[in-house]
């Protein structure tokens, strides 16, 4: 097999790996700020605080790396709510600028937080056996873990979309993406609906922290260092949208690691170009309501 | 007043009226002496801490900036430092690769290629409101540091840019060890900058800028081209930006890419709100109180500072919107009125 097709191979492989992780901790984000709009920075920071916890389940309690990503998910996930109840929701009808300095200190504070208890130093997870090793996928072999990442990816996103487009909680949840004023005048709670959401977006962030320890280095300044990449594959995506924020989220792994590999100086140049681009023509994403 | 009074007097006294009221705004107060006369004490009386005053010159002088669009014309940038950046740059590459390393004409080459990029990028991006705009203003600030990573040959890249020579001021005063040099310098410069910025705010543009920032949909209505007011805005406020960029590598003869950092636009941000927006002299209390528990705080502890400048933010948005100022102006008036509003 010629060398670029193995190349190109590789790169896709890689970028998808790194695509479902974004897209687990992002998609979260996208449903929230497209009920509410509010501008959440603190979204990283739920990221990380899951890392650190599946972290501690499995060094310091010795439980295995599977279920404490799913306790890590579920105990963020609970633990977001009073933060959602006492002070984002105070914030709904702020601008803009209060929503990004709220979240911002909050942020702040998180990451200060963990570096006082867990150090500076990038931390590392005790993985099972199966995940460690490298797998053949015909045509070169790829790690593992990087294979577990698009399964667990694969199986979330078709979860996430039966949830979205088939149950009834779902179709109350793109009401009120769509239009909030209307579907709170047709009976809709929006707000216990915002904070069932924030939850589990919550908590998918905190799964998705959990699996990116290995792939992309766990640090208190994880909050921020990425958030970036999950503020564009939003905003690119769409608010809102599970379809635009995968999209996204593939573009955005694929283009990083192809950058990586082929121009190594220029790779996150033509990310930001690309994403700069999109906005100017597209400027609510590409799936995102006008 | 209301809408049939306001008929019944003539257009004249009308304009007269508020030809007064803005006149009387724009009067100098005898308060607005004191943080000038601050700036010259602390000349006298911290003679070996300059370099940290020059710092927090152009701390000030970076936050009066912001205060210029986030808190007059109502922009919510995440992407400030992008012109603190090109104004560095432009200066750390007129010296280390055109050996031209005059601070003057740096300075002013400096400004004006920082309004350029205010300018053009302002002109697409300004279009935009809410998060979109958040978004791209972000993305430019990372872009031209993107930019300046993957030409490292020419900028040096993370580790700064090197053989950085700035050449004596005006041709005679040398840069001392103290810094005490450049605090003039920076001052005299800060206070030119501050009379510009007052007027502007207290001008009809300024106006229009308020009005654009307390609705955007009835200066529309009453067809204030907005999209040219905020562009010019911009403009102004990225020339100082880059002005302040200017001065801090001129002041450190160090710049590396870590000014066009989230962290750095977050940062000058922080300063300002925690100061107070839209009040010019927010810029100064919240910068000089941020470098200074900074300054403090950081030695001791990193974690610690890093903790309380979250605290204080959050704080801030929910108890105090009005920054430092604005809570000292609510203090004021609560033993004026003697606790009854």
């Amino acid at each position: 097999m010629p060398q670029s097709i193995v190349i190109l191979i590789s790169i896709l492989f890689d970028g998808l790996a790194y695509a479902m992780v974004l897209f687990i901790i992002a998609v979260g984000l996208s449903i929230t700020m497209g009920l509410m709009g509010f501008v959440n920075l603190a979204h990283g920071a739920f990221a990380m605080a899951g890392g650190y916890l599946v972290v501690t389940l499995t060094k310091s309690w010795g439980v295995p790396f599977l279920p404490s990503l799913v306790i890590a998910a579920v105990v963020i996930g609970i633990a977001s709510i009073p933060f959602e109840r006492l002070l984002y929701s105070k914030l709904y009808k702020a601008t803009e600028l209060d929503q990004v300095l709220l979240t911002i200190g909050l942020a702040f504070m998180t990451i200060a937080g963990y570096t006082y208890f867990y150090g500076p130093a990038p931390l590392t997870v005790p993985l099972p056996e199966f995940l460690t090793g490298q797998i053949d996928i015909g045509v070169r072999t790829v790690p593992s873990y990087r294979a577990f990442i698009i399964a667990v990816g694969a199986v979330l996103i078709a979860v996430l979309w039966y949830g979205f487009e088939r149950t009834n909680l779902g179709a109350k949840i793109r009401a009120a993406v769509d239009n909030r004023r209307m579907a709170q005048s047709v009976g809709i709670n929006v707000d216990r609906l915002f904070t069932l959401t924030f939850a589990v977006g919550s908590g998918l962030a905190a799964l998705g922290g959990g699996l990116a320890i290995q792939t992309f280095g766990l640090t208190p300044s994880f909050a921020v260092l990425y958030l970036v990449f999950f503020l564009i594959i939003v905003s690119v995506g769409g608010l809102g949208s599970l379809k635009g924020t995968l999209i996204a989220s593939i573009m955005l792994g694929v283009f990083d690691i192809g950058g990586k590999y082929l121009y190594s100086d220029a790779g996150g140049f033509f990310i930001y170009a690309l994403t700069v681009l999109v906005l100017l023509i597209k400027p609510a994403g590409l799936y995102g309501r006008e | 007043m209301a809408a049939s009074d306001a008929n019944a007097v003539p257009a004249v006294t009308m304009r007269a009226r508020a030809i007064e009221y803005i006149g009387k705004r724009h009067r100098f107060h005898v308060w607005e002496a004191l943080p000038w006369i601050l700036i010259a004490a602390a000349y006298f009386v911290f003679p070996d801490r300059m370099t940290f005053g020059t710092q927090v010159l152009i701390a000030i002088m970076f936050a009066l900036s912001l205060d210029l669009i986030l808190g007059y014309a109502g922009i919510v940038t995440l992407g400030h430092a992008a012109f603190f950046g090109v104004g560095a740059y432009t200066v750390a590459l007129l010296t280390a690769r055109l050996n031209w390393g005059e601070p003057v004409t740096s300075l002013i080459i400096a400004t004006l290629i920082s309004a350029a990029a205010g300018f053009i990028s302002g002109w697409f991006l300004l279009r935009y409101r809410g998060l979109t705009l958040l978004m791209l203003t972000l993305a430019t600030a990372i872009l031209l540091q993107e930019a300046g990573n993957y030409r490292s040959d020419i900028t040096g890249g993370y580790d700064g840019v090197p053989g950085m020579e700035i050449w004596k001021l005006f041709g005679v005063f040398e840069n001392d060890l103290y810094g005490r040099t450049y605090y003039i310098y920076i001052a005299v410069l800060l206070f030119l900058v501050f009379l510009v910025v007052r007027r502007i705010v207290y001008s009809p543009f300024g106006a229009a800028l308020t009005g654009i920032r307390e609705n955007v949909r009835r200066m529309h209505a009453i067809g204030s081209p907005v999209h040219r007011r905020l562009v010019a805005a911009y403009t102004i406020a990225a020339g100082i930006a880059g002005m302040a960029g200017a001065l801090f590598a001129q002041s450190t003869a160090y710049t590396t890419l870590g000014v066009f950092d989230f962290e750095s636009s977050a940062k000058v941000m922080v300063m300002l709100i925690l100061g107070g927006t839209g009040r010019l002299y927010g810029a100064f209390a919240g910068a000089t109180i941020y470098m200074l528990l900074e300054d403090h705080l950081a030695k001791l502890s990193p974690e610690f500072w890093q903790f309380g400048i979250g605290l204080l933010l959050v704080l801030a948005v929910l108890f105090a919107r009005r920054g430092l100022l604005g809570l000292i102006e609510d203090i004021g008036i609560y033993f004026k009125t003697g606790g009854k509003s």
